[in-house]
């Protein structure tokens, strides 16, 4: 074995074994580097008891309601399984929008989530407005002639 | 042919001899960057239709996500001429893992500013201690910190040896940035375009994020191969080739340095 073979033995033998021990430590951590909290593990228990906490999901359709100041707004947010009911008060980002995901920073006070920001998550799907439309129409034809839906397209939960 | 090719390839591992080959290709590939650069910035401003969903602010798509693929990129190849550098002792490997850091370093903090600013409009804030804006701050503070390592140690060897080290330890952030938005929950949505799934944006947007991909890659190697060729001249100012490429006053005098490699 030469010697420049060994050294290259040695680098790469301390690479698997940092490897190794990375994976360990994210392990470790792996609750504490979630961004947030879904509804269900809220409900299970698995949020900090008043600490505030970021709950995640997708804002439930037709949920979403304005008090009259024009600022405080209520919403709910799912997990598919599990849904949440959120107050705000302050101006939502441009994203938000039912359907779409939201993380919102809080706490829970009663059964309702009590949010001090709220930050819009949007996907990993770009395509021009036209395409969306058209998209959209197939869509609505598809139901009018009660074809088989594809699979929902379910929220990415934890 | 195996032999021929080990040949050239020894050949130009001695920096006396990639100095001129550099500085030959250096004009070709200015020309490949601005070329590429115009076609894809005149795609991304006027060709690329507006995002159904984000509007125009999408469009700091086509600068955020090339400096980001490079910034990992970059890492990439620096920490493999780390590896070569301290296994096979190659000094011209050492020398183009100096000269990628600072290149890299630039994407990395055009990626996260960029981010930034496209982050306020869309999700609402500049900033969230989420997993992948994390490991990408953390890729910066490693650039910085073998930047800083290098320029700490004053003799070349002992410098390259230890940052060196850094930039092999360091490897191990790239996979935890890349998968970062599928192993834990993130604001960060997950990736449009990856080798194992169809891309999820219209043809004409990858297109466009695509060139300007290679774009950035281009004027990388323009940078880098400048950057090494001064990185060369600073690190074998002794060496009798240098001198005699200025011409030197030391003619005649011969140093000893100047026979190895």
């Amino acid at each position: 074995m030469k010697t420049r073979h060994k050294r290259m033995a040695f680098i790469l033998v301390g690479l698997a074994g940092l490897s190794v021990a990375a994976w360990l430590v994210l392990n470790a951590l792996n609750s504490n580097l979630a961004l947030y909290i879904s509804p269900t593990d809220v409900l299970a228990g698995d949020a900090p008891k008043d600490q505030t906490f970021r709950l995640g999901g997708l804002v439930v359709e037709d949920s979403l309601r304005r008090e009259d100041d024009g600022l405080t707004v209520h919403f709910e947010v799912t997990d598919s399984a599990n849904t949440i009911p959120v107050t705000f008060t302050g101006i939502l980002p441009d994203l938000f929008e039912e359907g779409q995901g939201v993380v919102a920073q809080g706490k829970m006070q009663g059964g309702v989530f009590a949010a001090s920001e709220v930050l819009a998550k949007h996907d990993e799907n770009y395509m021009p407005a036209e395409v969306a439309d058209m998209l959209e129409e197939g869509e609505k034809l598809k139901q009018q002639y009660g074809q088989p839906e594809e699979a929902a397209s379910m929220p990415q939960t934890p | 042919m195996a032999l021929k090719d080990s040949i050239a390839w020894y050949h130009f591992s001695a920096p006396k001899n990639f100095y001129p080959l550099a500085g030959k290709v250096i004009p070709w590939f200015w020309g490949l960057t601005i070329a590429l650069l115009l076609v894809g910035l005149y795609l991304s401003f006027f060709v690329a239709p507006t995002d159904y969903k984000q509007g125009e602010s999408y469009r700091i798509i086509y600068i955020h996500v090339p400096a980001a693929w490079m910034s990992m990129l970059i890492y990439l190849v620096m920490a493999i001429y780390a590896i070569i550098g301290l296994a096979w002792k190659v000094r011209l490997a050492d020398m183009m893992a100096s000269a990628l850091a600072p290149t890299g370093a630039m994407f990395t903090f055009l990626a996260l500013w960029t981010g930034a600013f496209w982050g306020k409009p869309t999700w609402g804030t500049y900033w969230v201690w989420d997993a992948r804006l994390t490991s990408e701050l953390i890729l910066l503070f490693l650039y910085i910190g073998f930047i800083s390592l290098q320029s700490a140690i004053d003799d070349p060897r002992r410098a390259a040896k230890a940052s060196g080290l850094l930039a092999i330890v360091g490897v191990i952030n790239l996979p935890i940035i890349y998968f970062s938005v599928q192993w834990w929950n993130t604001l960060h949505q997950g990736a449009s375009v990856s080798p194992t799934m169809a891309p999820k944006m219209a043809t004409i947007m990858l297109t466009t994020m695509l060139i300007m991909t290679f774009a950035f890659w281009m004027y990388t190697i323009v940078i880098v191969l400048m950057r090494v060729r001064r990185i060369i001249l600073e690190r074998e100012r002794q060496t009798s080739w240098v001198m005699e490429l200025f011409g030197a006053e030391a003619s005649g005098e011969k140093d000893e340095k100047g026979e190895r490699k």
